[in-house]
């Protein structure tokens, strides 16, 4: 009985663009127990919006943790109207989160391809002090790579994020507040550089030893064929359309080299190699 | 609340086994390791496996999931890992549990079911239940479960092969529930289990395109319960075995109703999904109601009914 669910309190929920929210919770018991790449479950309060939503954690402090959510539902709907001071029931931190370097798990230390052409196995080695990390996201996928951003930081590690919107960016203070490289798109070009991330990756070329990504599917597939050719390990944070967004209703599942795996618990977080893209 | 608890009697019978309390857990909506996470699984009055079958089935493509109002549509498909890997693997960390086993058996073909029961023989479990009513397999399952001649003959060879007593899961998507009760019945089930999922569809009218990969799907939920409670009732006019009642089941109240249709337990399983703990908070919600009407017995529940 190590899980549970909290009743929360919000300190502030406010829109940052369009359809776009960031809501911040006091919550110790989350905030000093999670990693980058985790997420929390929301739970509606509406009795016809029955299952959690689960959210993936933006910023993580030291009594707090922020959130950031698209309004794309009637449940999140129900979250943009939550005002300070108001409670909501939060789950405590679920999944795996990013892996960033002296933590690094025996199960992805010990992580090998048996395909042909496969990538080197990902060694302790990329990830020591001082590695130049690329940080990938796109549209709802770029909040969770605040928290690990600021984390790669405190590891030492140079670190460049490109980050990919339809026509409006968010979050660009707060990895403009980190002091790293940012490079910003948009489908529409009305920001930035005009086209996708990956656009903007093979139009200019440069060194990186190390790519985190968390974004829509075809952005992951396209990012990890990349880092295939280029040699180089990603770790790419998954979505799925979630049930209980805790283990037990296999719902949600991605497809690896070694079966379906859970997102929700075994994921969200997998290598890009040990995903099967075009199962 | 030890008190409390001292005054009522929770204890039920299905099949010559006596559960704790009316409470277990929903066949696929359940996982040891995980639920165990949440709440002590000993106070369940029994565990209901996902569906194991004969070998390891990989499921339904994604998405799985569809939330619709007031209640949720599923395609897993019964992933599972297949009996041999359940026995040597999950198996063991149930029977550590202070709480009855109940292994739910999947299969496409009669003989994955008598390969699954055949391998649980040997096995320290109390219970089997038999899905014959998964909607989101495409042959087999809720193939056994629609005929009543189809069913009777499952049952008759199941009952057969198995050690343990056998309780048969039946589909909602039939004209007549207490047909197939009967027959399985007649054929020496020892239980019935009702209802499994109906079957359903959601279409996402902004992309234009089913919201399962599956197409259809089982809904599950409050928003089924009614259709459950009318079957309950039913087929507890129809035959004399113990009936599991399951379908929405959301608070004690909700456990009480499905009691005075004539379930003599019942199954928590979309409940948990919202509400990781729900069992347990059920099982309480239970004992309050039994302690705000004076019944001191699951069977006092079913005989306070007023029919008229």
């Amino acid at each position: 009985m190590t899980k549970k669910i909290l009743e929360e309190r919000i300190t502030s929920n406010q829109k940052i663009a369009e359809g776009i929210f960031r809501m911040t919770i006091y919550s110790p018991e989350i905030a000093q127990n999670c990693t980058p790449g985790q997420f929390v479950n929301l739970y509606p309060r509406g009795r016809h919006t029955l299952l959690p939503r689960p959210i993936s954690l933006c910023k993580i402090e030291d009594e707090h943790i922020t959130l950031v959510y698209g309004v794309v539902g009637q449940g999140t709907q129900e979250f943009s109207e939550y005002t300070q001071g108001q409670e909501l029931r939060v789950s405590t931190p679920q999944g795996n989160g990013f892996d960033i370097g002296p933590s690094l798990s025996e199960k992805m230390s010990k992580f090998t391809v048996k395909r042909e052409g496969e990538v080197p196995t990902l060694g302790r080695s990329e990830l020591e002090a001082g590695r130049q990390m690329t940080l990938v996201g796109g549209g709802l996928g770029v909040p969770s790579l605040v928290a690990l951003a600021k984390a790669l930081i405190t590891q030492g590690h140079h670190i460049r994020v490109i980050c990919g919107f339809r026509t409006e960016p968010y979050l660009i203070e707060e990895f403009e507040a980190l002091g790293i490289s940012l490079y910003v798109t948009t489908d529409s070009g009305d920001y930035g550089f005009k086209g996708t991330v990956m656009d903007y990756i093979c139009a200019h070329p440069f060194a990186s030893d190390y790519y985190y990504a968390c974004g829509p599917k075809p952005m992951l597939r396209e990012l990890a064929a990349y880092c295939r050719e280029k040699q180089v390990p990603v770790q790419v944070s998954m979505e799925e359309r979630m049930g209980c967004g805790y283990g037990a209703c296999l719902g949600c599942v991605c497809n690896t080299q070694r079966g379906y795996k859970k997102v929700c618990s075994e994921g969200p977080v997998f290598l890009g190699e040990e995903v099967d893209w075009y199962a | 609340m030890l008190e409390l608890r001292d005054k009522q009697d929770l204890r039920v019978t299905i099949a010559g086994i006596t559960f704790s309390n009316p409470i277990t857990t929903a066949s696929g909506t359940f996982s040891a390791k995980e639920s165990g996470y949440f709440y002590d699984l000993n106070e369940l009055g029994a565990v209901i496996t996902k569906g194991v079958s004969s070998h390891a089935w990989e499921g339904n493509k994604t998405p799985r999931i569809a939330e619709t109002y007031g209640g949720m549509l599923n395609a897993v498909g019964l992933q599972n890992p297949g009996i041999d890997d359940f026995i040597a693997n999950e198996l063991p960390w149930l029977q550590k549990l202070d709480t009855k086993i109940i292994v739910n058996v999947a299969g496409k073909t009669p003989e994955d079911y008598y390969t699954v029961v055949e391998k649980l023989w040997h096995e320290k479990i109390d219970l089997l239940e038999i899905n014959i009513s998964c909607p989101n397999i495409k042959c087999g399952g809720i193939g056994f479960g629609t005929s009543p001649k189809m069913a009777a003959e499952i049952t008759k060879e199941i009952k057969k092969r198995a050690r343990q007593p056998i309780i048969m899961k039946l589909t909602p998507n039939v004209t007549d529930i207490t047909e197939i009760a009967k027959a399985v019945e007649a054929e020496g089930a020892d239980g019935v289990s009702l209802i499994n999922t109906l079957l359903g569809m959601k279409i996402d009218v902004h992309t234009r395109k089913p919201a399962l990969f599956n197409k259809t799907g089982g809904l599950s939920g409050p928003a089924i319960k009614p259709v459950a409670v009318r079957m309950v009732y039913q087929v507890r006019r129809s035959v004399g075995i113990p009936i599991i009642g399951l379908g929405g089941i959301m608070t004690g109240e909700d456990a009480a109703e499905f009691i005075m249709a004539g379930a003599d337990a019942v199954s928590i399983g979309t409940a948990a999904l919202l509400d990781p703990g729900a069992p347990i908070r059920i099982k309480k919600e239970l004992i309050a109601y039994m302690e705000r009407y004076h019944f001191n017995s699951i069977k006092e529940i079913r005989d306070g009914f007023i029919d008229l």
